[in-house]
């Protein structure tokens, strides 16, 4: 009910009068940082308990919330009084470290700043409400610093939330792409989930430096997990298989599904220098024999009897 | 800058050092040809270790450099192409079709000794020609 009450005055006073009310806003906000300095206790206490009412915040218990609002409260005065902001951006990425392991959301985050400048702009009304010029003014020099205050700390927790995606992102990518030396000049790299233009590049320079580092004679690529392959990765495919050949290394590729098999026909991606076996049992047991059979001579595409070619 | 051309056992060396000329390349082509045959060569090994980058030219003499010594009776092996050379060949689409490629010298010694006592040992049965 107060927030519909202060909404509509502000909206009657969006115009601003002249040049003396900048002179003058500097005066206000010193005057409003006193008077929040003045009430700390009373108003953090307010901002506490109306964030349990409201749910927020329910991974933390009351006292890390208390904590947390005391320390909020205060780096909030502090950006309304300088007018800077750095201060308050580093401290809500350190809190966004804090809590974003705990399970807290953006709402909640947003819901509590929103929250705090509601009870702040309650005890400003309060105040002034005996004077409603001066509580206009008041209102029109504490409204545009306590919204970017609210935007600083949603974009400080949403830039803290991106930048642990893309941590994990880097981990997964790394952690998926495991080149294995199953035995002595025989690797298999087995292939799980979506293959994107980078990750494609950085699975081939994977593989052809763990060629030259194991000496390996024979590949095989297993590709039971990827879900789907549009013509630029099966190409990408292609073309590690011909690399490898260079690095003298001989490349089986095995799993190719049902749906891939039948994709990389329809949109005709030249596979007839690939060899290919079902699964991947099949293909290490194939390059066993590769392995045996010729020692150390690789077959020589073009050269090939066709009967050996699958 | 020449490339030096060693003999071992049966097979000439040729280790190229630095980057060559397409000049350079040529006079290679010549110079492993005409060994081939005067030193009755069974094979030959072009090491491409120290090179970083290689362009269709130099793909090219190499390739032909093999199917010249095939003419002549030696079996040609590349040794030593660089992973990073080696992907940035295939994006080119120059691919070496046809020539033997393995790891390293000690891989190409190798791979001829396989080969050669293969032709020696085996009458290998003729596949059917073109013609006809």
């Amino acid at each position: 009910m107060a927030d519909t009450k202060r909404s509509n005055m502000s909206v009657s006073t969006r115009a601003p009068e002249s040049s003396t009310l900048s002179e003058s806003s500097a005066g206000l906000l010193r005057e409003l940082v006193a008077h929040l300095r003045q009430n700390r206790t009373q108003l953090r206490e307010e901002w506490a308990r109306r964030i349990t009412r409201a749910e927020l915040l329910t991974a933390m218990t009351e006292e890390e919330i208390f904590a947390e609002a005391t320390a909020v409260y205060d780096n909030y005065v502090e950006a309304l009084e300088t007018g800077t902001f750095e201060a308050l951006q580093a401290y809500s990425r350190r809190l966004s470290e804090r809590i974003i392991p705990r399970g807290v959301e953006t709402d909640e985050v947003v819901g509590i700043v929103l929250l705090l400048r509601d009870v702040l702009a309650r005890s400003l009304f309060n105040k002034y409400q005996d004077n409603v010029e001066k509580l206009n003014r008041i209102l029109d020099s504490y409204e545009p610093a306590a919204n970017r205050i609210a935007n600083t700390v949603a974009v400080g927790f949403v830039e803290e939330r991106e930048r642990i995606i893309r941590q994990q992102q880097e981990a997964i990518r790394e952690l998926s792409t495991p080149v294995l030396q199953v035995r002595e000049r025989l690797l298999i790299l087995p292939i799980i989930g979506v293959i994107d233009p980078q990750r494609a590049r950085q699975l081939t320079e994977q593989l052809l430096r763990a060629i030259r580092a194991n000496r390996a004679k024979v590949v095989v690529i297993d590709v039971t997990g990827v879900a789907a392959m549009d013509s630029g990765v099966a190409n990408h495919l292609v073309q590690t298989v011909e690399a490898s050949r260079l690095l003298g290394a001989t490349v089986i590729v095995t799993g190719l599904s049902p749906e891939i098999a039948q994709t990389l026909v329809t949109i005709g991606v030249d596979l007839s220098e690939m060899a290919t076996v079902g699964d991947l049992q099949g293909g290490i047991e194939e390059a066993e024999r590769l392995l045996a059979d010729r020692g150390p001579t690789p077959p020589i595409r073009g050269e090939l009897p066709p009967e050996t070619n699958r | 800058m020449e490339v030096p051309i060693l003999r071992q056992g049966q097979y000439l060396i040729a280790s190229i050092q630095s980057a060559l000329t397409d000049a350079d390349l040529s006079h290679l082509r010549e110079a492993l040809i005409a060994q081939v045959g005067r030193s009755r060569c069974r094979g030959v090994i072009v090491d491409v270790t120290a090179l970083d980058v290689m362009d269709s030219f130099a793909v090219r003499t190499l390739r032909d450099i093999a199917h010249m010594a095939r003419l002549r009776g030696a079996e040609t092996v590349i040794v030593g192409i660089q992973p990073d050379v080696a992907f940035a060949m295939v994006q080119l689409g120059l691919t070496l079709k046809g020539v033997a490629t393995v790891l390293d010298l000690e891989e190409g010694l190798a791979f001829l000794d396989g080969r050669t006592k293969e032709r020696t040992l085996e009458i290998k049965p003729k596949r059917p020609s073109g013609r006809g």
